[in-house]
């Protein structure tokens, strides 16, 4: 059936758009097939042979975040809240970023572990470790339900096919490359969609800048619209939703810059994944780092495009001025009625192929993380054991489909109840605060046991879900507001409950429990690990920007430079 | 089924029978193959197709043109890096690693 998709959005796609998104998708199946060539084991197909120059996995790792939910998203929140909006990117992920590359890649890329959890396993055994996977393995099937129906529901109301229809066509594409290339395959098509998806993003900001009369026009039009409040990143009430100044700033450096994002940057295994498959030890360092530059510059062409929407287009102006209500357009169709303004034939397709490009990305970013855990985690460790290596690829490539089948399911689910979808999300993000929290205090105390790895992770898990339940709206209708906390806000505060708490009660229950024997942490915790795993990527750099440190320092400086200039 | 990597086929500078270059198995190549398409098509758009009504909804830009411009330019980048830096694969230097690999006890 055709759904009531609104036709405002309807681009004027003609023939050689359809072209230019028809090309795309040769190369990505091509890509596909290609990748099929040289894959001999498991490893292969599951981290690409660990043999990928720094530059492709750096680029990979931010293009696997920068999927439906985040393009969509980040541009809505720019023309809604405007410049406060960067503190996702400038906050809430470079310096995570620079901390896994710099801190935490020696552990995970030095004890040759296969994924995160497995890092888990070995330090804390199998309670921690089933705990971390199954919760893992189940949110990357239902997040890639969530990307698939919002991909579905952009090819909907650009091009008008059917839901159903949409949702099974690209559902097939990621499905067929990921089964026949593995990991290569996702990490190649990353890389492709970035520089697709800038070369879609960096035109329409510029014509959009045109339009508006440059910078000065865009502030002048926000002048006379009342929103120029909305030209200060700092100290961005309008994202935390607290009242309070000196609160908002606290809480967006400790909650979001601090807990929220380092959990998420730094235990995710769908980025660290990508880090994972670099060839060598300063490669593996490099990749978030090398990442970190592209990804402090990605809101310029996201986030400005948003506000201007909000000023150029008139239906988003009006919608704005009603204050978010009214019409049949909301924010997150910004960066769509932009297209739809400005872009010529040609260019239009580009853009197109960009926005499906990095909606597919997003999902099979979800998937091949889901088939390593599911295959090497789960599978291998705790149901079949001791088979031959070209067993567990063939599992691999079986609950690929597997899971697109379940993510099939979830899209349909989503698209009944889409704001139960935003509440599994905002609770999956309740899983990676205390996962921080255990992992650094794991890595760097040696005496931290087993039992309090899962324990604590429980419970700050808990606190969190608690705190959100309490809250106004984190969790929608399940919060009962007996806490005045409400947006964003909400989630930071509960993501730091989660973190304190976790470190509270590992301390506690370390200190009424054996710890391991330090024979089996070796590598897995600072004090035991060979100092030359944390300089080797160093010694080994001829000029400053392969030593990861130096490079990080400079990605830093920008950041902070970043933040001054657009304060 | 072990074995399926691609024929090692000597190069032209005729090195050691099991070293060549990845050619279109580059990512860098493939980048710059797209790029290179969409650029030449967007070209050619800027340039025939530019009719007033395209050009309005840029405000005059003519934005196929320019982007146009823009994308052949990374895309020749891409190829000539590609190019000037070859990836040179050894197999017998990945057999070894591989046999490396498997070989080391188990994580666990």
């Amino acid at each position: 059936m055709l759904t009531a998709a609104d036709t405002s959005l309807r681009l004027d796609a003609s023939a050689i758009d359809y072209l230019l998104v028809g090309l795309y998708f040769v190369f990505v199946l091509g890509i596909g097939l290609m990748a099929r060539t040289q894959i001999s084991s498991s490893l292969d197909f599951f981290l690409s042979g660990r043999s990928l120059p720094a530059w492709v996995t750096g680029l990979a790792f931010i293009s696997a975040n920068l999927g439906a939910v985040e393009i969509m998203g980040m541009s809505a929140n720019g023309a809604e809240i405007g410049l406060p909006t960067m503190h996702y990117y400038w906050i809430g992920a470079i310096p995570a970023m620079l901390f896994l590359g710099i801190v935490m890649m020696p552990f995970y890329y030095g004890s040759k572990v296969r994924s995160v959890p497995e890092f888990m396993l070995r330090r804390f055994g199998p309670t921690a470790h089933l705990v971390n996977a199954i919760s893992f393995a189940v949110a990357q099937v239902l997040i890639a339900g969530v990307n698939l129906y919002l991909l579905a529901t952009i090819i909907n109301s650009l091009l008008g096919w059917p839901i159903w229809v949409s949702t099974i066509v690209s559902a097939a594409v990621v499905l067929s490359y990921i089964t026949l290339g593995g990991l290569s395959a996702a990490i190649y098509n990353e890389v492709l969609q970035f520089f697709i998806i800038v070369a879609a993003l960096l035109p329409l900001t510029l014509l959009g800048l045109h339009k508006v009369g440059g910078w000065n026009g865009l502030t002048d039009k926000m002048k006379a619209a009342g929103t120029d409040g909305q030209l200060a990143s700092w100290p961005g009430t309008d994202l935390t939703g607290f009242t309070s100044s000196f609160l908002s700033v606290v809480g967006i450096v400790l909650g979001l810059g601090f807990v929220l994002s380092f959990g998420y940057w730094t235990t995710n295994f769908v980025e660290v994944q990508r880090a994972m498959a670099s060839k060598d030890m300063s490669s593996a360092q490099r990749a978030p780092i090398i990442g970190s530059f592209p990804k402090m510059f990605i809101p310029f062409i996201v986030i400005i495009p948003g506000m201007i929407a909000a000023v150029a287009v008139t239906e988003l102006a009006d919608y704005k001025k009603a204050g978010g209500k009214g019409g049949n357009i909301d924010y997150n169709d910004a960066l769509l009625l932009l297209m739809r303004d400005l872009l010529p034939n040609g260019l239009l397709g580009v853009a197109i192929a960009g926005l499906l490009a990095a909606f597919m990305a997003g999902m099979a970013a979800n998937i091949s993380a889901f088939n390593t855990v599911f295959s090497y985690d789960i599978w291998q460790d705790y149901v079949r054991k001791d088979r031959p290596d070209e067993y567990y690829t063939r599992v691999g490539r079986i609950m690929t489909l597997v899971a697109t089948v379940i993510a099939i399911g979830t899209a349909a689910l989503a698209s009944s109840y889409s704001n139960l979808m935003d509440y599994l999300q905002t609770l999956f993000g309740f899983f990676n605060a205390p996962l921080f929290a255990t992992f650094i205090l794991g890595m760097f105390w040696k005496r931290m046991t087993a039992t309090a790895g899962w324990v604590g992770l429980v419970s700050g898990t808990a606190a969190a879900v608690t705190v959100a339940i309490l809250s106004e709206d984190a969790l929608g209708g399940a919060s009962v507001g007996v806490l005045g906390l409400s947006g964003q806000g909400a989630s930071f505060v509960a993501a730091g409950a989660a973190f304190v708490v976790d470190i509270l009660v590992s301390v506690v229950v370390t200190g009424m429990t054996q710890p391991r024997p330090e024979s089996e942490l070796r590598g897995l915790v600072y004090a035991l690990t060979p100092k030359s795993d944390f300089t080797e990527g160093e010694s080994a750099a001829a000029h400053w920007w392969l030593s990861p440190t130096k490079l990080a320092g400079v990605s830093l400086v920008l950041v902070i430079a970043l933040n001054f200039i657009f304060n | 089924m072990s074995d399926t990597s691609p024929d090692s086929t000597p190069t032209s500078s005729g090195s050691t029978q099991t070293r060549h270059q990845a050619g279109w198995f580059d990512i860098r190549n493939v980048i710059g193959l797209l790029l290179l398409i969409y650029g030449v098509v967007l070209l050619v758009l800027g340039v025939f197709n530019a009719s007033d009504d395209q050009l309005a909804r840029a405000d005059g830009v003519n934005a196929n043109l320019w982007a146009g411009i823009g994308i052949l330019a990374v895309g020749t980048f891409f190829v000539t890096w590609a190019k000037v830096r070859p990836i040179v694969v050894d197999d017998a230097q990945v057999e070894r690693d591989k046999a490396a690999e498997e070989n080391e006890p188990p994580a666990h």
